[in-house]
């Protein structure tokens, strides 16, 4: 088994995946505590499914670099959703379930109506599920997300402090004169640049996945806001790794296999944290 | 000069005025109490003090050059906050975020008065434990120390008792007094008027009629004996 797993890492584009994989579990796994508590399980969903119309719409206009359309788009979803949670007509999980759907649909019609692939099934599912071009990844791939993963990491870091406050108690926050606004802004953008980061390993339904199930996890056995995150992230670098590893091994699909590994992992910590 | 000057506010949401006619003033050390019935408005009366909810009618100045990073603020407790998983030093140090500013960590001072004012409310020795696992008067104590932190000037209280034994409430009670006596301008609101009346200097009842006077004042008004009398006979 060592042999064949030598094997495959003397192939460049295994090791890329694993580089990319490792990131973009790290990232996701850093705000996963604070959508939870915020009751925003599923604003990974609800995203990633406005990163699937995004996307749809960029394969229509025939754009190359598909990312400077979902980026965008889907920036701006976040800020629509965070900002408007607190106190609209429309409540937060409402609101996230009818962006999610109405994107949903809307791409798919587009693909349906102009498609130019021969295969429709096949393309849908690879933006559905992580696309299986993930091992076909470039060099330059790898930068973008290297580069992205760096900024999301020290936006985190610079900010944790910030993120705890409007998090545990917003209303204090701004009792105190902390700018809440401005940091759920910011948290909202973070939050979609994962998004679009993880897209493209796990695929826009499984994205909720990375995000809240190292966090929930973590949430079972410790106790402190730092020692959760820490654990997260720690957590969920190791279920990416193993998933990447168990899919090369078994030739199963990559996202799937890391959220099964990720759920198999939370079952374990419930079990400790009783 | 007063801290707080609030001229004839009106209270409200979106969905309707909640209390008309509201005017006081909290001059430096003063210990105001807010009473008044469930619905009247005096958690509203808060926010809009803290600026969280814009006032529909009238104006709040604020004197003897008072910001809003030298206030002191301790809510209610909310939904989020039952499974939180976060340690008493962590919620506590989060009392220094407005001196902290826009830099990024706490830095040795901070961390010092976070750990002065954990000693202070008697919850130093839980410093590493878990916010949602404390009982309700540890978890009051937590968010005063939070508070307290905050407060360089004037510390609002909204129903810091709420839920607690009489124990746990005479405690409490004890530790805003001993917070008052420093310096530190209170205002609270209370539902449980005997206890709070008595440590109160000024007294502001919001309902259909609203009351501001000091303590000995209100205690003879008669909406204040109405209120006062309604009180003994529930005890």
């Amino acid at each position: 088994m060592i042999e064949k797993l030598s094997l495959y890492f003397s192939y460049p584009f295994v090791r890329y995946a694993l580089i990319v994989g490792v990131l973009i579990a790290l990232c996701s796994s850093l705000l996963g505590v604070t959508l939870v508590l915020k009751r925003f399980s599923f604003i990974g969903d609800g995203l990633s499914h406005v990163a699937f119309g995004a996307m749809a719409i960029a394969s229509v206009l025939k754009i190359a670099n598909t990312t400077l359309i979902i980026l965008p788009v889907t920036v701006l979803c976040a800020v629509l959703l965070l900002r408007t949670g607190q106190n609209t007509r429309i409540k937060g999980d409402a609101a996230i379930a009818m962006i999610s759907v109405g994107a949903l649909a809307f791409g798919y019609l587009l693909m349906h109506l102009f498609s130019t692939s021969p295969n429709l099934a096949g393309d849908v599912c690879s933006t559905l599920f992580g696309s299986t071009s993930f091992v076909t990844l470039t060099q330059q791939d790898v930068w973008l997300c290297v580069g992205l993963s760096v900024v999301i990491l020290a936006i985190f870091v610079l900010l944790y402090h910030k993120i705890f406050d409007v998090t545990f108690d917003e209303n204090f926050a701004r009792a105190v004169g902390t700018r809440a606004d401005t940091y759920n802004l910011l948290i909202a953008v973070i939050i979609a640049l994962i998004i679009v980061l993880a897209l493209n390993l796990v695929g826009s339904l499984l994205v909720s996945a990375l995000v809240i199930f190292p966090a929930l996890s973590a949430m079972r056995v410790f106790k402190s806001f730092k020692s959760v995150t820490i654990c997260s992230a720690v957590l969920s670098v190791c279920c990416a790794v193993t998933g990447i590893l168990i899919s090369i091994m078994a030739g199963t699909p990559v996202g799937a296999t890391i959220v099964a590994v990720d759920v198999a992992a939370f079952g374990i910590f419930c079990l400790v944290g009783r | 000069m007063a801290q707080i000057i609030c001229r004839d506010l009106t209270l409200g949401y979106e969905t309707g005025v909640v209390a008309e006619h509201v005017s006081f003033t909290v001059q430096e050390g003063d210990y105001l109490c807010i009473v008044g019935e469930n619905g009247s408005g005096k958690s509203t009366l808060m926010k809009t003090i803290l600026g969280l909810t814009p006032p529909m009618g009238g104006t709040i100045e604020t004197g003897d050059g008072l910001r809003s990073t030298e206030i002191g603020y301790l809510p209610q407790q909310t939904l989020v906050q039952r499974d939180f998983p976060a340690s008493v030093r962590e919620i506590v140090q989060s009392g220094c975020q407005a001196r902290c500013g826009l830099r990024p960590f706490y830095n040795k001072e901070e961390k010092l008065l976070a750990e002065k004012a954990m000693k202070r409310m008697g919850i130093f020795s839980m410093k590493d434990r878990c916010y949602r696992e404390l009982s309700g008067g540890q978890q009051q104590r937590v968010l005063l120390a939070r508070a307290f932190l905050a407060a360089r000037k004037i510390l609002l209280l909204d129903e810091p008792v709420s839920g607690l034994d009489p124990i746990a409430a005479a405690e409490m009670y004890q530790l805003i007094r001993e917070l008052h006596n420093e310096g530190l301008s209170i205002i609270m609101i209370s539902h449980d008027l005997g206890a709070s009346v008595q440590d109160a200097s000024h007294v502001l009842h919001i309902g259909k009629k609203v009351f501001f006077g000091t303590r000995d004042e209100y205690l003879n008004s008669s909406i204040g004996r109405y209120y006062m009398a309604a009180e003994e006979v529930q005890a």
